[in-house]
């Protein structure tokens, strides 16, 4: 073929490929502006505050106007309109008086971040994430937050899976990342090379809850943290992502059921402190989140919604296994119980 | 057909060349050839393609799908062995069928075809298949790319010629990402529309690739006078004074940890690069090509080994300014721009140096195994930085790298002696393909 020709060719190649992806990305556009303009398919209210007793905090992933932003039902009626604030979240855990809040701040660049916010919506403290966000819980005291995020810069990158947890004091000052502490497993010290921290639950006082995964071997055990040592001790294998139950006594917990990889099967399940018992819960479909707590009796956890990408519900369980989930809070993800 | 990309050199420039004793090219051909240009556009809108994907990848499957990124991280050791094993048989395939570019053309039709894959299936497993495939593409494609490249360039320019190569491919690496993000910005949930402009792009390289870029064969002249060999002669590769370069790749190799670790350390010690972590790469990019052409240059004037070694000196920079008590904003800055330094001067000058020391016939299989050499080599180092991370501490680790290269460095310039001083090969035959 002449040069000519050949580059006349890859003329009109170039032309319908990147006039299809233009056409692509102009219907999106329109599609998107729609949706934004669209009122929200759930009944809403204007929120008052973030947070505040008795209610339960969530991520709102109803279509339309407010999605994506802190809303909040009253915990006696969780079909209620829903209040939903102007703060957007991709991950939020809230007390009485404040709401964690980890966010991908979109931009040219992407960058991610960590705020505290008071119940009345105002900012407390902000710090940086090194990745996405994956998992915050602030303590019952208000006095601690945890945050974990999937440390991602390239996806191809050589360091492979890994996660950064740390725990910040309300004025955004830092524990440290708790890779830097003392891990025991089984009685001997260990420090693997490739041991990732997730999921932290806080207990009262100075202990709190975690999971450490040895991302080559596929192993993760719950570990109990001490904050004033500064160290962890590991309780159970295979307990991943726990959450303390409000009573103290059981830890709701992701199990490893099948496959391992991307074909990973995790069903919630509740490990029994004293007695080291585990119970499996009737839920087939996997779920990949850090359970909470409506009361000692029934679990929360979200679930993505199979007809449409994007939308998620906070499905309900009861803790002993006796029955089946049910559908809590439809378009709502993330859910935390305010007491 | 040879079209000019910079300024003529400088009247200083010239002198310098005429105390060395070079051989001045023609006129003409001072410049990079067109083969090599088209290359790195072809190369440029394939990293477009890939890199906008894989910017994206973590928000897509983490905040879109709501899938877990875990077992994300324990399938990437397997996909580096595969693309390891892959390049070899790509760079032997393209000298055993003679056959460049059709080779390299698999390659990069591969990765293409897969991208199609992303427009009609949303799991993680086909995500997975897609990356597995983008791999294998691209560990097939590389090496015959750069065996075309030597084909078509001035063999006393040849590093200069992988330089212009190399900085196009990292202009594509470098928007990529921006593409992307730029695209999530408009539309929030968009992420098909990069999937659909990756694919663009991808096709368009491919097109340019298979229409525009000639299939350069080393044999015909030998075929021609009778001694054409079907056999690649591995002795070339293992033996004389490539067993000096693999070696000397190899330790070097070893001592190579790999940005993410320092990029690990760098996020530790301070929030200003906790908070441009995701980005660290891209910066790296962009000083990786901003030096590309001038080190390439510098390699053909005072000899790729010679580059390739001291380059690794920009490395040992990179490590001492990731733990020295400075500036966190400057540190990190300073540590990006060792780091593509680093990879400018390494990167394309090893191909142009194996290039130089191989016989066209066995060359795609030698640039194959150099590389290979390279990143297994580098694997292990990262597994074993892994191990001294946690057994002494992040920064003691650090520092202990930093002397065993500092140490590693004379010695591997002792190794490659014979090699440091040698700009062109006396022997002129080792470049047939130059003059075809």
């Amino acid at each position: 073929m002449r040069a000519r020709t050949a580059w006349t060719v890859i003329a009109v190649i170039s032309v319908v490929a990147l006039g299809a992806t233009g056409a692509v990305g102009a219907a999106a556009w329109s599609d998107y502006q729609q949706r934004q303009d669209t009122p929200s398919a759930v009944t809403t209210t204007d929120a008052g505050g973030l947070t505040g007793p008795d209610r339960i905090v969530f991520r709102n992933t109803a279509s339309g106007e407010g999605y994506g932003h802190v809303a909040s039902v009253p915990l006696d009626d969780p079909t209620a309109a829903r209040a939903v604030s102007g703060i957007a979240c991709d991950r939020v855990d809230a007390t009485v008086a404040e709401v964690s809040c980890l966010r991908t701040v979109r931009g040219i660049t992407p960058l991610y971040t960590g705020t505290l916010y008071g119940a009345d919506g105002a900012q407390l403290s902000e710090w940086p994430l090194s990745g996405i966000p994956s998992r915050t819980r602030i303590s019952a005291d208000g006095a601690m937050i945890a945050t974990t995020a999937f440390v991602t810069g390239h996806s191809y990158a050589t360091i492979g899976f890994s996660t950064e947890t740390t725990i910040h004091s309300p004025d955004g000052s830092d524990l440290g990342n708790l890779e830097d502490w003392t891990l025991t497993i089984d009685g001997a010290a260990s420090a693997p090379v490739d041991r990732n921290y997730w999921g932290i639950t806080f207990a009262d006082g100075d202990a709190f809850y975690a999971t450490v995964g040895m991302t080559t071997q596929g192993v993760t055990y719950l570990v109990k943290g001490s904050l004033s040592e500064r160290s962890l001790t590991s309780l159970a294998e295979n307990v991943e992502c726990p959450s303390l139950s409000p009573d103290g006594t059981r830890i709701a917990f992701k199990r490893v059921t099948a496959g391992s990889g991307p074909t990973v099967h995790w069903t919630p399940a509740v490990y029994d402190l004293e007695t080291g018992a585990i119970t499996l819960l009737p839920e087939q479909r996997p779920i990949d989140d850090q359970i909470g707590w409506l009361d000692d009796d029934t679990i929360l956890y979200g679930m993505p919604r199979e007809d449409a990408v994007g939308d998620y519900d906070v499905w309900a369980l009861a803790a002993d296994a006796s029955g089946k989930p049910s559908v809590f809070i439809e378009h709502a993800w993330s859910p935390a119980v305010v007491r | 057909m040879y079209i000019s990309l910079t300024n003529s050199p400088t009247p200083a420039a010239d002198k310098r060349e005429k105390q060395l004793g070079q051989k001045r090219a023609p006129r003409g051909i001072r410049t990079v050839s067109s083969t090599v240009i088209t290359l790195g556009i072809v190369s440029m809108l394939t990293d477009i393609s890939s890199e906008s994907v894989s910017a994206i990848l973590p928000l897509y499957i983490t905040g879109f799908l709501g899938l877990s990124t875990i077992a994300f991280g324990v399938l990437d050791g397997l996909y580096q062995g595969t693309s390891a094993v892959v390049r070899i048989a790509g760079g032997y395939a393209s000298d055993r069928l003679d056959q460049p570019k059709w080779v390299a053309f698999v390659g990069y039709a591969l990765a293409a075809v897969a991208r199609v894959g992303l427009l009609f299936w949303t799991g993680f497993a086909a995500l997975t298949a897609v990356i597995t495939a983008d791999r294998i593409g691209k560990g097939i494609r590389t090496a015959p790319r750069d065996a075309l490249i030597t084909a078509t360039s001035d063999p006393a320019r040849l590093a200069s010629a992988f330089g212009v190569h190399r900085m196009l491919d990292n202009i594509g690496a470098a928007i990529g990402p921006f593409l992307a993000f730029v695209i999530l910005l408009i539309v929030p949930d968009g992420f098909h529309i990069v999937f659909v402009a990756s694919l663009a792009f991808a096709t368009i390289g491919v097109a340019i690739l298979g229409l525009v870029v000639p299939n350069v064969r080393s044999r015909r002249r030998e075929r021609s006078a009778g001694t054409a060999r079907v056999r690649v002669p591995w002795r070339t590769i293992v033996g004389g004074p490539m067993r000096r370069v693999l070696a000397a790749a190899g330790i070097l190799g070893l001592v190579t940890i790999g940005d993410g670790f320092v990029y690990l350390v760098l996020q530790a010690r301070s929030d200003f690069a906790a908070m441009w972590f995701p980005l660290l790469y891209v910066g790296t990019n962009i000083a990786f090509l901003a030096f590309a052409v001038p080190l390439g240059r510098l390699a053909d004037r005072v000899g790729r080994a010679r580059v390739f070694v001291w380059g690794h000196a920009g490395l040992l920079a990179a490590y001492v300014v990731a733990v020295l008590p400075m500036s966190d904003a400057a540190a990190t800055i300073l540590c990006l721009v060792f780091l593509g330094g680093f990879y400018a001067a390494t990167d394309g000058v090893l191909s142009a140096l194996v290039s130089q020391l191989t016989p066209a016939e066995s060359r795609a299989t030698a640039i194959a195994s150099a590389q290979t050499v390279v990143a297994v080599a580098r694997f292990v180092a990262a597994a074993g930085f892994g191990i001294l991370w946690f057994a002494v501490g992040r920064d003691l680790a650090m520092i202990v790298v930093a002397i065993v290269l500092a140490v590693a460095l004379p010695l591997v310039a002792v190794l490659l002696h014979p090699l440091l001083r040698a700009t062109v090969p006396a022997d002129a035959s080792a470049d047939p393909g130059a003059r075809a």
